[in-house]
């Protein structure tokens, strides 16, 4: 009677251990940036200047990463950096995620007038080149944190109301759906607690997806000096400069970079890995 | 006896103007099953479904009545309508898979209705869902009530929707082709467990099948309906012995038997379709006369 794969026991999956750690070093390294960080991430020694990694010859201790033309700890400022791209990452794909999902579950379960000018919105909207259109509200808007996430919020709420739109509307087409209608129910309460618990694995996925996209479009806006002021560290502000001096001093560019990359590709598979733990349908 | 539902010269159309139901006319009892037989795309769902008030989008009511528990469903503002059918009529969906929500356990699903409908507290619904689950023969209710519907197979499912829509005790119950997506051992149980309860609570049953054989062992009275319109309606009796349209003769004739299981079927022949189509055009232009 009751299904074997209910008595399966998932394993957590080397996808979930290996993002999962990788975000929650993120975070420890961002919480605790001001007693980790070795040095001053502003402080700048110009007598210390492109001093190479630990393991590498004329390397300094305490300047485990090296340092930049400028002598700041590139390690130091990595850690900084990552402050801001966790807090870009939560609010702007929190807030992405709302406004994206609410409209594309109203279009998606009401169908008619509602969801024609939800979706001839988002048309027009995805006509945009997005990162020219970022630059655009940011040069409007002027640089700083919260430019930056009304930037994503603006632009990436197309891609949760696209998906999460086509998923209620074939939620919608399901018996049971017919059947809450039938028990008395009013659409707007039969969308709350019917259709969206079954859109929640996907919105979650999305969500978890649109915190690296939030990364991405931070350090792409940083890489043209348009995201937070200059003396605050970014990865892609970091990116922009190592870039300069790569053929002297290749860590500059690198590390952010790398940090960059796992953070981005670690919240997608963070995603998968949950979807694939706690999904209890399975699909 | 008085008919519980009612459904007088019913019209259903597509926003376009394609014809789905014509002047559908029938009744339901107390404590009667009323079968709806026809092929694939007569309509016969779509009767239920006007009745509900879960018509696809782009069909439309034209034209008729539906009298619900001495109610002209047709005047009811939306809110009012959706209560008085929440409180008078359930459903038995076609589709166990995709009837019960994948995200909900099992117990809440039943009660939900008993909350909603009759304003009952959650330990008595939950009670009551336990009786049921008992009364539709599952074994381990309490464990089902806290199952989520994947964990349970399809002929289990129907019993869970069976007994969600006996819940509130409705007088009129909609079975939806109960059985089609039931294997055939599976399919005789659960006939035989729609029967009973409807038998045991007294409820008006609107039967739809297309399945004659499956109308002959559960109906009281049936209608035959072909293209959106009654053909014939008659008592069960009467219908398999002196059927009275061509095109019931033709179905009853291509429809196999026990009795002589070698017997070649006949398919219903194209003169009758052509007599019955022709009735139909004729029909509609009266009607857009």
């Amino acid at each position: 009677m009751r299904d074997a794969r209910a008595n399966l026991r998932r394993p957590l999956g080397l996808r979930l251990w290996l993002s999962g750690g990788w975000l929650t070093l993120l975070v420890i390294g961002a919480v605790f940036a001001p007693l980790i960080a070795p040095q001053d991430p502003l402080a700048q020694d110009l007598f210390a200047g492109r001093l190479p990694p630990f393991w590498a010859d004329g390397a300094q201790p305490g300047y485990w990463l090296g340092t930049d033309s400028l002598g700041r700890d590139v390690l130091s400022r990595m850690l900084y950096a990552a402050r801001l791209a966790l807090i870009v990452a939560i609010v702007a794909g929190t807030l992405t995620c709302l406004i994206g999902a609410s409209l594309g579950l109203i279009a998606g379960f009401y169908r008619g007038w509602p969801d024609m000018i939800i979706s001839r919105f988002i048309d027009i909207w995805m006509a945009f080149p997005p990162v020219l259109f970022a630059i655009l509200l940011i040069a409007v808007l002027g640089t700083g944190l919260t430019s930056i996430i009304i930037a994503i919020v603006v632009i990436d709420w197309t891609r949760f109301a696209r998906v999460v739109r086509a998923e209620a509307m074939s939620q919608s087409a399901m018996d049971y759906v017919a059947s809450a209608q039938v028990s008395g129910r009013t659409q707007f309460s039969t969308m709350l607690t019917e259709i969206l618990p079954n859109v929640a694995p996907t919105i979650l996925i999305l969500l978890t997806l649109e915190m690296g996209i939030a990364v991405i479009v931070e350090a792409i806006l940083s890489f043209v000096n348009l995201s937070i002021s200059t003396d605050s560290p970014t990865w892609g502000g970091m990116i922009a400069e190592g870039r300069t001096s790569v053929h002297q001093a290749w860590w500059v560019l690198v590390f952010p970079l790398i940090a960059l990359f796992l953070t981005v590709l670690s919240f997608s598979q963070f995603g998968e890995g949950l979807k694939d733990r706690f999904d209890p349908v399975l699909r | 006896m008085s008919a519980y539902l009612s459904i007088r010269n019913l019209s259903v159309s597509l926003r376009g103007g394609t014809r789905i139901l014509r002047n559908v006319s029938l009744e339901v009892s107390a404590s009667q099953v009323h079968g709806l037989v026809g092929e694939s795309g007569a309509g016969k769902s779509m009767i239920g479904k006007a009745v509900l008030g879960t018509l696809p989008r782009g069909l439309n009511i034209t034209g008729g009545q539906i009298w619900l528990d001495g109610v002209d469903l047709m005047t009811l503002p939306p809110k009012q309508l959706r209560a008085k059918i929440g409180a008078t009529a359930a459903l038995i969906p076609q589709d166990p898979m995709t009837a019960l929500n994948p995200s909900k356990r099992i117990g809440p699903q039943i009660t939900r209705r008993l909350v909603d409908i009759l304003g009952w507290t959650n330990a008595r619904a939950d009670a009551r869902a336990l009786a049921l689950l008992g009364e539709v023969q599952i074994p381990d209710p309490a464990r089902v009530m806290r199952s989520y519907p994947h964990e349970l197979s399809g002929g289990m499912r129907q019993r869970v929707l069976i007994a969600s829509a006996f819940a509130a005790e409705p007088k009129l119950i909609i079975a939806d082709e109960p059985t089609t997506a039931l294997d055939v051992m599976v399919q005789k149980q659960i006939l035989k467990l729609i029967a009973q309860m409807q038998a045991m609570h007294g409820t008006a049953l609107l039967f739809v099948t297309h399945d004659l054989g499956v109308v002959s062992k559960v109906c009281d009275t049936l209608s035959v309906l072909y293209a959106g319109k009654v053909v014939e309606e008659a008592n069960m009796r009467r219908f398999f012995m002196r059927p009275i349209h061509p095109y019931s003769r033709a179905l009853l004739a291509a429809t196999p038997s026990y009795k002589d299981p070698t017997g070649s079927l006949t398919p219903v022949p194209d003169a009758v379709i052509a007599q019955v189509e022709r009735d139909i055009a004729q029909h509609d232009t009266r009607n857009s006369a």
